[in-house]
């Protein structure tokens, strides 16, 4: 593990080199995230992704511990007993807010994580396990967060649950007798929301325990970086630590910043207003929309409209999961030996597109499903899955990529060079 | 072999979405969807203008009083507040001694327990009982207005867009139907024992116009009660009821701010500093 310049770990105190014998815990964070893990010296602000996307889960999880302390799972007193954090509980809006906001910022800090490995090529050989646990993480994050989005026992709650169970109904003979295995009931109730408390609160420590595995991956070829190229010498790299202990500083606190503005002056901006109605399972919403963080998703669900040998509804949900798995399949898709997006023109106009593609998906997935708007989630869903599917693996074989540097230590000089080149003739 | 399987699996994708495109472009020109009266002459709120709305935000206490003084004479006959205890009406300026006036002269008692017979009844409220709802369960709340439940407001600002100033445009946007609607639109005629109103998702409520004359509520601080200004008070008091630590977050956020502002500002001289010598 790890390069053969990387510094060992040596107790200065005796405590410490009493502890380093019984049980080496400090020598595992120093070669973690300290000094002993080298990290290429030309890491983007991209790179600070990871570690908010932990510390995101930190926070989910300490408001959530408490904020389980004053939550009763009960059909009957749920939405009351939120109301009554909000109220009664000292700081309870403060916790409540942080967690519901909290969701959104993991989310959203989560999805640039994923969109730098889409654009840097990170899932690529020797990085192939850190992609797939990641996905793992994303698919236990996306679990985790419908169902706390159904403990308020709100409208969208209630509906939510019901339209999401709903999609094990589509798999053809068995379906209805396992949504209503899964729900303990014939519609969301006591027994569906007892059951998604108790995995609401599991989950999130499943999701810790992949994160290790996720970091213990990395950790063996080491951190990629934005030119793509491997770390080949010692000058081509800095100890983690203090070098960007001291760039994640600056990223958690932009990142606590927009959180806190978010927190404490939207709070309920990205939520739905009919999650402030009590649930009722005699009144059905005018639109049941998900969270924002899952209508690409969803519209890609709404897109399927047309019966071919299957039914429309099953191809929407075939869809739905189909666009989440894919991404396990993208280290073999992607056959060019090139990962970073910057030497591959092609695949960056590509990619230009399926970031547009996504947010229409998202736009689409959260407005009313008039024709128009049906139209553009089809055609957007097809550019989804031609992108994966088609488009990636073809443009692997046919492009020509640009030259690349020898070293990531000529990339940065070649940099520098070229700042300097264009300041000295701006000055001459 | 990977990419052979993909490319035909994304290609049968994107066949059955290209059959489900050619199916609504079709019925698109075929079959347009019709006008319809709402979405034709449904209305956006208008603004309130509250003290409480933007990121400054503060309750106007006097005009929160005001509003509750509308819930209490005109609201509450119908409207339960179920959320609210009569405890929190200190938050908005009274006193213990008004609270509990308040609270012993509530025209709704609380249900309770005859402690000698253990049959139900119904006793004074105290300053910790929640408001009392008017009616003894849905039930008998629809019996008595024409089947319809009218809602809890005690989340309602925040259980509507826009919700204050959805709450001040429907009070004041009772109106007579347009006649181009009813040319229009002859079905969408108001049916008997619902009421026009733009502001309302589906045009027709069966909340009959609630305050209609000037003067309808004294208030006691001698402010003009138009209804205008009964509707925006109201709007103001409930926005308290839904939101009542609105003034405290706004205040932990400015400070949270601050001090991120300074962290940023120093955790980017600390980089600045560790990479000095370092070419990156």
């Amino acid at each position: 593990m790890s390069f053969p310049w990387a510094k060992h770990y040596e107790p200065k105190v005796p405590l410490m080199r009493w502890l380093d014998e019984k049980l080496p815990l400090p020598r595992l964070v120093y070669n973690a995230i300290g000094a002993g893990y080298p990290v290429p010296r030309n890491l983007n602000y991209f790179w600070n992704f990871g570690v908010l996307a932990g510390m995101a889960l930190v926070i989910q999880i300490v408001t959530g511990v408490v904020l389980a302390m004053h939550y009763a799972a009960n059909g009957g007193v749920a939405f009351g007993s939120v109301e009554s954090i909000m109220r009664d509980v000292n700081a309870g809006w403060f916790l409540r807010y942080a967690h519901a906001n909290g969701a959104s910022m993991f989310l959203a800090v989560v999805y640039i994580h994923i969109g730098r490995g889409l654009y840097y090529g990170s899932y690529k050989a020797p990085r192939e396990m850190v992609w797939l646990l990641g996905v793992v993480i994303f698919l236990l994050m996306m679990a985790t967060a419908f169902m706390g989005y159904v403990l308020p026992w709100g409208q969208m709650s209630f509906w939510g649950a019901q339209v999401i169970t709903g999609f094990f109904s589509a798999i053809p003979v068995v379906g209805d007798t396992v949504r209503i295995w899964l729900l303990g009931g014939f519609a969301p109730d006591n027994a569906a929301l007892n059951r998604f408390f108790s995995l609401h609160y599991l989950l999130p420590f499943v999701i810790a325990g992949v994160i290790i595995l996720h970091i213990w991956a990395l950790h063996i070829p080491g951190s990629s970086n934005p030119t793509g190229v491997e770390v080949k010498s010692e000058q081509d790299t800095v100890p983690f630590h203090p070098y960007y202990t001291a760039k994640d500083g600056v990223g958690v606190g932009v990142f606590l910043l927009v959180f806190a503005c978010l927190m404490f002056f939207a709070p309920n901006l990205l939520g739905h207003p009919d999650n402030y109605i009590e649930a009722n399972p005699l009144s059905t919403p005018a639109h049941i929309v998900p969270e924002w963080y899952f209508l690409p998703f969803y519209a890609i669900l709404k897109s399927f409209t047309a019966d071919f040998f299957l039914p429309a509804k099953l191809w929407g949900v075939l869809a739905m999961f189909g666009s989440i798995l894919l991404l396990f399949f993208l280290p073999w898709l992607d056959s060019s030996p090139v990962r970073s997006a910057n030497f591959r023109p092609k695949l960056r106009i590509f990619l230009g597109i399926l970031l547009l593609d996504v947010l229409l998906l998202g736009y689409v997935g959260g407005a009313e499903a008039n024709a128009r708007n049906v139209i553009l989630g089809q055609i957007a869903t097809a550019y989804y899955f031609a992108h994966f599917l088609i488009i990636l693996p073809w443009v692997a074989r046919s492009e020509r990529p640009r030259p690349m540097p020898n070293s990531i230590m000529e990339a940065v000089l070649n940099k520098q060079e070229g700042t300097s080149i264009t300041h000295s003739a701006a000055t001459a | 072999m990977v990419r052979a399987l993909s490319t035909l699996v994304g290609a049968v994708f994107v066949f059955v979405l290209g059959i489900a495109l050619w199916g609504t472009v079709s019925t698109a020109i075929t079959e347009p969807a019709p006008p319809t009266a709402e979405h034709e002459f449904h209305l956006s709120p208008r603004e309130a203008g509250l003290s409480s709305a933007g990121l400054f935000g503060k309750f106007d206490l006097r005009q929160v009083q005001r509003g509750f003084q509308v819930y209490q004479e005109v609201c509450s006959a119908c409207h339960s507040l179920k959320y609210v205890s009569f405890r929190d009406l200190k938050e908005i300026g009274y006193n213990d001694g008004q609270i509990k006036t308040i609270a012993t002269e509530w025209k709704i008692e609380q249900p309770s327990v005859n402690p000698e017979t253990g049959e139900a009844t119904t006793r004074k409220n105290l300053p910790s009982d929640r408001f009392p709802s008017p009616f003894a369960n849905d039930v008998a709340a629809r019996a008595a207005n024409n089947n319809a439940l009218p809602p809890d407001l005690s989340l309602m600002t925040k259980a509507r867009h826009d919700g204050q100033d959805y709450v001040y445009s429907l009070l004041t946007g009772y109106r007579p139907q347009p006649a181009a609607l009813l040319k229009h639109f002859p079905d969408a005629k108001t049916p008997a024992g619902l009421h026009y109103n733009p502001y309302f998702p589906n045009l027709n409520l069966a909340m009959p116009p609630p305050l209609t004359t000037e003067g309808q509520v004294q208030y006691q601080d001698g402010t003009k009660a138009s209804v205008d200004q009964m509707s925006k008070d109201v709007s103001a008091f409930l926005t308290w009821t839904a939101e009542p630590k609105l003034e405290a977050r706004h205040q932990a956020g400015f400070a949270s701010v601050i001090f991120l502002v300074i962290f940023v500002f120093l955790a980017w001289g600390a980089y600045k500093n560790v990479w000095r010598d370092q070419a990156h």
